[in-house]
């Protein structure tokens, strides 16, 4: 049985759950008190994982740190389909690659906006929402090409892959950094396709599709 | 300071949240934000808090003698925090009894920074109608949706707004709930800032399980909201009950963030109110006859 050592509101813990659910296997989980409490700190997280961030999962004994690549090991390990990785396709994991490193990105601006906004870090927000809204920009612009050619999705696919699962989650939680995302049709219309994926669970903060017709 | 700060004496003249002592370290000097000035504040080991207006010889990070500050504006702990304030403050603080018992769980379940007034926060707080579409499956869920009739009153002797009779279907009303119930509610409003909700325990049908928000407002349109629980529940480590209450404010957050007016609007027509608002129509009508204005927009006169 797969443990994921969690935080609720963690838009990266958050995108294992997701994944997890959209494959239908099941997992239990360690809450950790990343906030207030900051038990990601606590000498017997940083045994676990020395960087001292979430997620981090352990499947019968294999412990294994970094949401992204996670993702990778769940989709390799666990989706019969093969399609979420699809390890015979080197482009196509060439791709995944490209936007996991993307996804990264995001991290690495709106979720530091959101968390100087609802837990007060100190970081330099109006930078952080910048490189968000810089990054938005160009997943609207590769999303709005997508869709002139009839693809749904991040990479050159007629599925979803962990490329998609792993740039949601911050994405869809940016207003929490004041980082709207009124600008970006193609964005809003992602994320609605993503919603209407079989499995998909909600998070703190993530609200379900509307009512409007299946993607 | 370039912004207008805080002119409204009701307000100036509150008892403000400042931090949780639990998550404030003793003997260092620690800031935040109130009614738009910088304030610094500090705890010792031994209950005792100070507070005083943000300067260059108590910076942040920096060792404290507690008890030796000087030129401070008044302090409080109670209920867990650090409270100060930037007028004339009455000497208590509103009573929540409960916190007394010994066998409660006392916690922060956490201090959270949201984009939005504190009265639109508050009357989030005091609604019942969002919770099957908000917290589903957790604080309600379709189809028991409706908001049965309750009682309000503003409590002339206590100053405050009292809620009775709430009742509410919750599939999962605490971390020691074992399925739905049907959930009694008593909330109060003893501050035009802070709430206090009481609601039946899964554990024990005499008591209730108290939980309040604090809202320190940063400006008018950004609060520093703290939770605190005082709960009956002795089979969940704290960390299991404070993720509960997160999971459900974190919910809450960008319903609040996404609230416009930012500021409530206290003029009756200005927004309309169905039969379940009517103790958010208690607390406008409560705010207006104090005649506050910070984080509201006032009825026309």
């Amino acid at each position: 049985m797969i443990t994921l050592y969690d935080y609720e509101l963690s838009g990266n813990c958050y995108k294992l759950r997701l994944l997890m659910s959209m494959l239908g296997i099941e997992w239990k989980t360690v809450p950790v008190d990343f906030y207030p409490g900051r038990e990601h700190k606590s000498d017997w997280f940083l045994k676990l994982n020395p960087l001292g961030q979430l997620p981090v999962i352990d499947d019968d004994g294999f412990v294994l740190r970094d949401a992204q690549a996670i993702l990778v090991y769940l989709a390799s390990r666990y989706d019969p389909a093969g399609t979420w990785y699809p390890r015979e396709d080197p482009k196509l994991l060439g791709e995944i690659g490209q936007w996991l490193a993307f996804a990264d990105g995001i991290t690495g601006t709106a979720s530091a906006a959101r968390l100087h906004d609802g837990l007060f870090y100190d970081f330099d927000v109006e930078a952080a929402r910048a490189g968000a809204h810089r990054l938005f920009r160009i997943l609207d612009e590769h999303l709005w090409f997508g869709e002139q050619e009839g693809r749904d999705w991040i990479c050159a696919a007629n599925h979803p892959t962990i490329a998609d699962i792993a740039c949601f989650p911050y994405i869809m939680l940016s207003e929490e950094g004041g980082i709207p995302r009124q600008d970006y049709p193609a964005i809003r219309r992602w994320c609605d396709r993503l919603k209407r994926i079989k499995g998909f669970i909600v998070m703190s903060g993530v609200f379900p599709a509307g009512p409007a017709r299946a993607a | 300071m370039t912004q207008p700060k805080c002119q409204d004496p009701v307000i100036l003249n509150l008892w403000h949240p400042l931090a949780a002592v639990s998550e404030t370290p003793a003997g260092v000097v620690a800031e935040t934000v109130l009614l738009e000035e910088r304030i610094g504040y500090a705890v010792d080991g031994a209950g005792i808090g100070a507070a005083w207006r943000s300067r260059r010889d108590l910076p942040a990070g920096s060792s404290i003698d507690v008890a030796a500050v000087a030129d401070t504006l008044p302090a409080k702990i109670a209920y867990g925090y650090i409270w100060t304030s930037l007028g004339n403050p009455p000497d208590d603080l509103f009573p929540i009894p409960e916190y007394a018992e010994a066998d409660r769980r006392r916690l922060n379940a956490a201090t959270m920074g949201v984009n939005v007034s504190a009265p639109r926060a508050i009357e989030n707080f005091l609604d019942m109608g969002h919770f099957p579409y908000v917290h589903t499956d957790i604080l309600g869920a379709e189809p028991h949706t409706e908001v049965k009739e309750y009682d309000v009153e503003i409590s002339v002797d206590r100053d405050e707004i009292l809620a009775t009779r709430c009742r509410f279907f919750q599939p999962m009303a605490s971390t020691v709930s074992t399925g739905g119930a049907d959930v009694d509610y008593v909330y109060r409003v003893p501050h035009p800032y802070c709430s206090v909700l009481y609601k039946s325990s899964p554990v024990d049908e005499a008591r209730l399980d108290v939980i309040a928000i604090f809202l320190q407002p940063v400006d008018q349109e950004h609060v520093r909201a703290h939770m605190m629980l005082c709960v009956l529940d002795d089979e969940n480590e704290d960390k299991v009950i404070k993720r509960f209450q997160q999971t459900i404010f974190g919910q809450d957050k960008p319903i609040l963030e996404n609230q416009f007016p930012k500021r409530l609007p206290l003029d009756p027509r200005a927004e309309t109110p169905i039969r379940a608002d009517k103790s958010a129509i208690a607390y406008r009508r409560w705010l207006s006859q104090k005649g506050v204005t910070y984080g509201v927009i006032p009825a026309a006169s």
